[in-house]
């Protein structure tokens, strides 16, 4: 048998015409701690949904080769049989229920027909004792810690006699305290002969642990870091995590005219009452008339958490600080205020919480702005098809007609609907978030056109980008956020993606 | 042929529209043939309209209140209840009529708006806080009638909005001649609306159906109008009761289609959290939403009073279910944004038809039970598919 656990030769996977992984190449050796680099999109989590059986045998191309032979997992029941398992980000646990019945979920501990309870609690401390969390099996699970979570997801990986464990992005969520204890826990497991991918974007930790690092980038595999061959240092990581070259997809904006600040926040918090943390933390920011401002960071970072709370914050956060709009401290109570306040927010997921899908075109043009086309309350009908045709030309919607339901419509052209829906407003500061995510090179280019376009009309954007070329490529100023808070602000001829990254992942 | 084909991508276009008016056609001509045209008689189809109106104005609010993702299981007792106290007014305390219904249907909005508070700001899901006034009403219901039992209404004007007719001035062949000419504005109106929506749309330069398919609308539209109207004239004419289902859907029609109002429902229904990323305000909606029902409720509740001259203590029972039914048969649906008031009226006009034709057939009331529970289940087919087809 090969000294590798697993191997996945020459894997690709394409979602409707846009390539997530080519020809991605990876080895995993026996009882090592396999760390999975890249940015934001490049292919590390599809990469583990294909190994784990989410896209199923068929769906993708290439061979997965685990313990010696090619495996054909139909779905995720499929993976954990042959011992890997996966914890997300997201953890999947049951939080009204107990931690018992959480290990062993899906996976009882039976007596004939019966679930046998007593050997189930029994079966959970000895899990509990492996992973180091000392908590009486009997607690609910929302009542512990988000680490305490993740320590209960990895017992029950353990209890399905788990051989390769993928961890993604394990330590996001945690404290420091917390972060080192996993690490302690991987190291310990390790020993113990089970095999461990690790997708981070905290480079130390990924340093002070791995075997290996293997980096991803556009859905390729740019290399494998060997930690035998030398310490692996961030420098290195990051070169290759960011080394592609920016392409000339970004039009110039010849002439820029920037004038006075627009809107400013200062000592900017929001505190998010769901998740019992606070999301913005103690944010200085400001953006001029005519600016495009990029904000960079990696998932997580509160980047759209801020923006919302600018934008009426729609999802009550309790919000502290001062907002200035042309000077003026100003308080939205409600989405409505701020988009009468002139601001827009075009939001990163145009289809859970941008578009109606089941409306068409002309509808979610005027969305937003119904006032513009109705006279006291009343809806004229023809003047809505006839803003929403003059969109469909200026930014270049393709669609048969406005009539057409903007479920049916490309990703990139729902995105243009989007945009057309908040120029409609009339905004003066336009917030994007992620106004590129799942489109294509052109209809990429065509937005950045728009852009500049209604920058020259005088407007101001925040960009709001996990993709460092578009950063670099658009913006006047770049802010890095990490964490709720603003890692640093540079001007765009001070940064470099290398800069970027480095603030990120810190 | 280019006509020919027109007509077919029309059709093909909106068969969820038309697939219930054709249901209709068909289950009206089915009874038709079935009892030699005794259910097409004048008298018959009166009956059939006043005996829908009640389930129908509540169908009109209900489709609004699935629109926006919920549902209202307390509308059936609410009704019972505020009938129970229009009966209590005009008979007990002597209120004049004019006063009664407003406050009655005022009654209804604040009732409604209750169901709106625990929904839309304590964030209870509608289906308990409903049921909970459901029961509530109930109790309610009962309390007021325990001592009298079933309350008899004398008033004549009161009782007149379930039974009564619009006087007729007089009779032309035995014909109502009020209702004629009522039929006859109906159908200039509706002539006239066509034409001017087809020459503002013209002034936009945009594209208008031909001018073949224009007319057949017309004339087929104005057909139907005309053909009920006859109908009816040959018995007593209009009855109050369609005279004010008509009111409402005219109106609620207006409001969902061409108002801001109606606008900010759809786009709550479809995808609240984009609604309130779009600004608007989902709370506000939910209130709207819930206040109409609680008001058509209310209006349910003083027909069937009225219908029967009398308020009893079961007064109600299961009209919330036959109006979810006749919404739904109507094209609502429940994954919400989707659904028209004039689909409601239909949905509630199929499932009185249904109810009537088999009486006069004679059908015994458990098969009419299992026939109404399988088109109710047809209908919500038809529409998973339609649409299947068309994502």
């Amino acid at each position: 048998m090969s000294e590798y656990i697993l191997e996945m030769k020459g894997i690709s996977k394409e979602f409707t015409g846009v390539k997530a992984l080519s020809n991605v190449n990876f080895k995993v050796k026996k009882g090592e701690i396999h760390c999975l680099i890249g940015e934001n999109g490049a292919g590390k989590s599809t990469l583990m949904k294909v190994l784990s059986g989410v896209y199923p045998h068929g769906n993708y191309d290439g061979d997965i080769i685990y313990e010696g032979e090619v495996q054909k997992f139909s779905n995720i029941s499929d993976s954990v049989k042959a011992g890997i398992s996966i914890i997300h980000q997201e953890l999947a646990l049951f939080p009204d229920l107990t931690v018992y019945e959480n290990i062993f979920a899906g996976n009882e501990v039976k007596r004939g027909a019966f679930v046998d309870w007593n050997q189930t609690v029994v079966e959970a401390q000895k899990m509990l004792k492996k992973v180091n969390l000392k908590v009486n099996p009997e607690t609910l699970v929302k009542d512990l810690s988000v680490g305490r979570q993740q320590l209960v997801e990895i017992a029950k990986a353990l209890s399905k006699e788990v051989k390769l464990l993928i961890l993604d992005e394990p330590t996001a969520a945690l404290n420091e305290d917390d972060s080192e204890n996993l690490l302690e826990l991987l190291k310990g497991l390790k020993q113990e002969g089970i095999t461990c991918i690790m997708i981070s974007h905290k480079l130390k930790e990924v340093i002070s642990i791995v075997d290996k690092a293997t980096v991803l980038r556009d859905g390729q595999t740019i290399c494998t870091l060997d930690a035998a061959d030398g310490p692996i240092s961030e420098s290195i990581i990051i070169q290759n995590m960011v080394g592609r070259e920016i392409k000339d997809i970004y039009p110039k904006r010849p002439n820029k005219n920037i004038g006075d600040k627009i809107l400013e926040l200062h000592n900017w918090s929001a505190f998010d009452v769901e998740l019992g943390r606070e999301v913005v933390k103690d944010v200085d920011f400001h953006i001029k008339k005519g600016e495009i401002v990029g904000i960079a960071g990696l998932m997580g970072a509160g980047r759209t958490e801020l923006a919302l709370s600018i934008f009426g914050n729609p999802k009550s956060y309790k919000v502290q600080g001062d907002l200035l709009l042309n000077g003026k401290k100003r308080k939205f109570t409600h989405t409505k205020d701020a988009i009468k306040a002139g601001i827009a927010y075009v939001t990163e997921d145009r289809k859970g919480n941008g578009l109606f899908l089941l409306q068409d075109i002309k509808s979610n043009v005027s969305a937003a702005n119904l006032k513009g086309i109705s006279s006291n309350g009343i809806l004229n009908g023809n003047e809505e098809i006839k803003v929403a045709t003059e969109y469909k030309k200026s930014i270049n919607i393709k669609a048969s007609s406005v009539e057409q339901n903007v479920g049916n419509l490309s990703g990139g052209n729902q995105q243009k609907v989007s945009l057309g829906k908040w120029l409609f407003v009339g905004p003066k500061l336009l917030i994007l978030d992620e106004p590129t995510r799942g489109i294509d090179v052109g209809a990429k280019f065509e937005i950045y056109t728009i852009m500049n376009q209604m920058i020259n009309e005088g407007l101001s954007i925040i960009m709001i980008s996990s993709e460092l070329g578009e950063v670099l490529g658009m913006s006047d100023r770049v802010y890095v956020m990490g964490e709720g808070r603003i890692k640093g602000e540079m001007a765009i001829e001070e940064a470099s993606q290398e800069k970027i990254m480095q603030l990120a992942t810190h | 042929m280019g006509f020919i084909t027109e007509v077919k991508t029309l059709i093909k276009d909106n068969i969820r529209d038309y697939g219930m008016y054709i249901a209709l056609v068909v289950i009206l001509l089915t009874f038709t043939i079935m009892t030699d045209g005794l259910f097409m008689s004048s008298r018959n189809i009166s009956n059939l309209l006043d005996s829908a109106g009640y389930i129908a104005v509540l169908a009109v609010g209900m489709t609004l209140v699935i629109v926006i993702r919920h549902i209202d299981l307390s509308v059936g007792f609410a009704a019972g209840f505020l009938g129970a106290i229009a009966a209590i007014f005009l008979t007990q305390m002597g209120v004049s009529v004019y006063i009664t219904v407003p406050a009655i249907l005022i009654f209804g909005i604040v009732a409604g708006l209750f169901n709106g508070f625990l929904i839309a700001q304590l964030g209870i899901p509608a289906f308990v806080a409903t049921l909970a006034a459901m029961l509530i009403f109930r109790g309610a219901l009962l309390r007021v009638t325990e001592q009298t039992g079933t309350i008899i209404v004398n008033d004549d004007k009161f009782n007149a909005l379930g039974n009564g007719f619009i006087p007729s001035l007089m009779e032309v062949n035995g014909l109502h001649l009020l209702s004629l000419i009522v039929g006859l504005i109906g159908v200039m109106l509706y002539v006239y609306s066509e034409f001017s929506n087809r020459r503002n749309k013209v002034k936009y330069k945009f594209d208008v159906p031909s001018k073949g398919i224009f007319a057949l609308k017309l004339i087929l539209v104005s057909a139907v109008i005309a053909y009920i109207t006859w109908i009816l004239a040959g018995y007593n004419g209009f009855s109050w009761t369609v005279v004010i289902m008509l009111v409402v859907v005219i109106i609620y029609h207006f409001m969902t289609t061409k108002t801001v109002l109606g606008r900010h429902i759809y786009a709550v229904g479809s995808n609240p959290e984009a609604a309130h990323l779009s600004g608007i305000n989902v709370k506000k909606i939910t209130y709207i939403v819930f206040g109409s029902m609680g008001m058509l409720a209310a209006l349910s509740g003083i027909l069937f009073t009225s219908r029967l001259q009398s308020a009893t203590t079961t007064a109600g029972t299961l009209f919330e279910l036959d109006a979810i039914a006749a919404a739904y048969v109507g094209g609502v649906s429940s994954a919400g944004g989707v659904g028209k008031v004039t689909g409601a009226i239909i949905g509630a006009i199929v499932m009185a038809s249904l109810t009537n034709g088999m009486n006069l057939l004679g059908v015994g009331i458990s098969y009419q039970y299992i026939i109404r529970g399988g088109v109710l289940a047809a209908a919500v087919i038809f529409d998973v598919m339609t649409r299947r087809k068309r994502g």
